[in-house]
């Protein structure tokens, strides 16, 4: 009951600091993708709520706005973890190798790309591209890059998370 | 209150008498700029700390005749974070933050150069100077003429370098099919891929009919691994703008959208700071100039989704929904942003359009080959020496790229194939080194100019894997609207895939050729269209390796691990026998502190072994 008190309760913030941001658009719906990815940036995924609030706001469907969350890779209906650890599969890194470090992260980390650790610590991710080739191959934790990566890098960096919990 | 001609003018004058020790190396000057570069590259490795380490020191040392300046990208990003010391040029390549007290002590005070932190060329001789480093010799900045040189959150600074020039020119003095004219004249073709004649494309635009027109900047670089668009947003915003009011006066429209990548979050802050200074300055907004001309920008964000590059789906995103093309004809031009009549064109195409109307259509066309004028920038990246971006005359080589420009291939190793036009593009083997590079070469050997991504391969690598790597790519990137590319790119997947794990058969290879050609002729956009090339131009090329992949299950490159074979080290062996006793079938032999050998045609591939044994000598 408690903890049911609690999730509405972070709902019911949610949808106050959701309704106040979307004053600053018209309620057209060309602004869906602006509204989303400023959601996106300010909780690390777009909560239901959010959703229903949006819909209401731009007078569409609650499905068009699910639609459109689900057809770009940005947005995302599940939190991410305290610490995202993204892995770029773009070109450049994979030719050196960056589908080793994704190997290693998802031994390391027992999750695979996209989900979250049960503690909400970690999550995994894989991007395509954050435009540092010439550092190739590169990972990403939040939203620091690290450079001429190796399996070795990755580990002392996770481990270094681990230890500073 | 907007400025004047006059008094943009007057800025340009005072600013540009005091940057002159930026391009003039002979400028006779106490004052020093130390240049140091924040583009994603360099900012990725801390440069922002470099600059404000540098900053905190000619504070604290008093020095007075010392400027920090924050500029766009170098270009020989695998050397950074860079910094140049100018007017005399001193290329600073690995700079770390404990370097910064001896460039400021050494260099700045004691006018004497630290040699350690000078850039080698392949030979090893130390590099002094920019200008004589080998990567840059070759290149030629139209696109980049900016980059690396301005501060792009300094409208003055664009300003003194020609900036709004060729905006006066043409809001002052030329009609707008005079405009378009010197556009078509000039040959300029389109920078996103296709190349479809920039001039041309303009003409459409102004002649449909329509009470309200758009023009839209196309800065969705989706292709993994290019980042030619994002140095331009980077280094030179203003450039963007300027282009893009040029091409709004020649086809009649008053607002534009620049649909950028949110991966881009340096880009798309330094566009909104030249987008607040243009508004500021009046270059922005009613009237611009005094003329009837009135012109705004507003920046729409895209969301990862690598088919919103294709000019109509990326109208759909514009508009708010999913990024889905739409059937062509209609073309944007007639009917495009919310059913108006729209310019698209991309980052680098704009790029060239300030440079054309200063310069002449003469001049453009002078440079570059017979149907391909002008230069490209293209992302050079992979098993390369110089990482970083390049700007080239059309007609360059690729030998030329890789070997003059990139230094050639590292750790010894052997070329074997540059990808151009990333997921959309093919793979280039030696033979074919010497093509000149310009869109109907590049066609003719089955890949494309693409938007400029650039990777080159070396002999480790599995063509096979590459192809799937990309097929890979396509499949999570297709919209899914259209069933060739929706369920024929992921069956090529399946067949790839099947290939990799060492099941492939030798008919797959039929399938995979005719599957590939009918999504290539049947997909309703060009992802889908060009999805395929990477696989058809890998079995033209390499039709070998993808034999020895079905025909021996061997991957020459051991990066297909299904079919590595398991041996092991005759020099690591202590004949300790406990290999033998796991493995599961029997493949392995040898008696007690003997070397034990694996039977290839019995063994599994379980990889028991390699885990049992002591000596790391399983492999």
């Amino acid at each position: 009951m408690e903890s049911n008190e609690k999730l509405n309760c972070a709902d019911e913030k949610i949808k106050n600091e959701v309704c106040e941001m979307l004053k600053q658009f018209d309620n057209d719906k060309q602004h869906l993708i602006t509204i989303l990815n400023e959601v996106q940036e300010k909780y690390g995924y777009i909560p239901k709520v959010a959703q229903v609030e949006i819909a209401n706001y731009l007078n569409i469907p609650l499905a068009e706005v699910y639609g459109v969350i689900t057809f770009y890779s940005r947005f995302s209906l599940e939190p991410k973890g305290k610490y995202n650890i993204s892995i770029c599969l773009g070109t450049a890194c994979f030719v050196k190798g960056s589908k080793e470090l994704l190997e290693r992260a998802k031994q390391k980390l027992g999750i695979e790309e996209g989900k979250t650790t049960e503690d909400g610590m970690f999550s995994l991710d894989t991007t395509r591209c954050v435009g540092a080739c010439g550092l190739a191959p590169v990972f990403t934790v939040n939203n620091e890059v690290y450079g001429k990566a190796t399996v070795k890098l990755l580990d002392e960096v996770i481990d270094n998370i681990k230890a500073n919990l | 209150m907007g400025k004047t001609i006059t008094e943009i003018e007057e800025i340009r004058k005072y600013k540009r008498a005091e940057l002159d020790l930026r391009v003039n190396t002979a400028a006779n000057t106490r004052e020093k700029h130390i240049l140091v570069c924040q583009g994603t590259g360099c900012t990725s490795s801390k440069s922002p700390k470099i600059a404000e380490k540098l900053e905190k020191m000619i504070r604290e040392k008093n020095i007075d005749n010392v400027r920090i300046v924050k500029t766009g990208c170098f270009g020989l990003c695998s050397k950074g974070p860079i910094i140049i010391i100018r007017p005399e040029d001193t290329f600073y390549s690995l700079v770390t933050l404990d370097d910064v007290e001896e460039i400021i002590e050494s260099h700045i005070i004691n006018g004497k150069v630290v040699e350690r932190l000078l850039c080698k060329d392949i030979s090893g001789t130390v590099v002094n100077k920019l200008d004589e480093l080998p990567f840059y010799k070759k290149q030629m900045r139209i696109a980049l003429k900016n980059c690396g040189v301005i501060n792009p959150e300094d409208i003055d600074e664009y300003i003194a370098f020609d900036g709004f020039k060729a905006l006066e020119n043409v809001l002052t003095s030329m009609s707008q099919d005079e405009v378009i004219d010197e556009i078509s004249k000039s040959g300029l073709r389109g920078r996103g891929g296709a190349g479809f004649p920039t001039g041309k494309k303009w003409a459409f635009v102004k002649m449909a009919q329509g009470d309200q027109k758009y023009v839209v900047c196309n800065a969705d670089e989706g292709d993994p691994g290019a980042f030619m668009d994002r140095s331009i947003l980077e280094g030179d915003p203003h450039s963007l703008l300027e282009a893009m009011a040029i091409a709004a006066y020649s086809v009649g429209a008053n607002k534009g959208y620049i649909y950028v990548r949110a991966e881009y979050p340096i880009a798309v802050q330094r566009l909104k700071i030249a987008i607040e200074q243009e508004r500021e300055y009046g270059i922005l907004g009613e009237n611009i100039f005094g003329t009837n001309f009135s012109f705004d920008i507003e920046i729409r964000l895209g969301a990862g989704a690598f088919v919103c590059g294709e000019e109509t789906a990326l109208l759909e995103s514009v508009e708010g929904k999913r990024g889905q093309p739409r059937t062509k004809p209609p073309f944007p031009a007639n009917v495009g942003l919310f059913q108006k009549p729209t310019l698209i064109n991309n980052v680098e195409t704009y790029a060239n359009i300030t440079r054309i109307i200063l310069n002449g259509a003469d001049w453009y066309s002078s440079i570059g080959t017979e149907t391909s004028k002008g230069t490209k920038v293209f992302a050079l990246g992979g098993n390369v020496n110089n990482v970083g971006l390049v700007e080239v005359p059309m007609g360059t080589t690729l030998r030329e790229i890789i070997y003059d420009i990139g230094g050639g291939i590292p750790n010894k190793r052997e070329f074997k194939a540059a990808q151009t036009g990333g997921p959309s593009g093919g793979c280039i083997p030696k033979e074919h080194l010497d093509t000149k590079i310009d869109y109907e070469s590049l066609a003719q050997i089955g890949s494309m100019m693409g938007s400029g991504g650039l990777i080159v391969m070396d002999d480790t690598k599995c063509m096979v894997n590459i192809a799937r790597f990309y097929l890979d790519f396509t499949v999570s990137e297709s919209c899914g609207k259209c069933t060739p590319c929706r369920i024929g790119t992921k069956r090529l997947l399946e067949i790839l895939q099947k290939i990799c794990d060492g099941k492939g058969v030798p008919e797959d290879l039929e399938k995979l050729e005719k599957l590939a050609n009918d999504v290539k002729k049947s997909a309703v956009c060009g992802l889908g269209q060009t999805a395929p090339n990477p696989v058809l131009s890998t079995m033209k090329y390499f039709r070998d390796e993808y034999k020895a992949h079905v025909v021996e299950h061997n991957c020459e490159a051991k990066e297909c691990k299904a079919m590595a074979k398991i041996m092991i080290d005759p020099e690591k062996c202590k004949g300790c026998d406990l290999c033998k006793k796991v493995c599961p079938v029997n493949a392995i032999s040898g008696e007690i502190k003997e070397i034990h050998t694996i039977d290839q045609n019995k063994c599994i591939k379980c990889r028991s072994c390699m885990a049992k044994c002591p000596f790391k000598a399983i492999g």
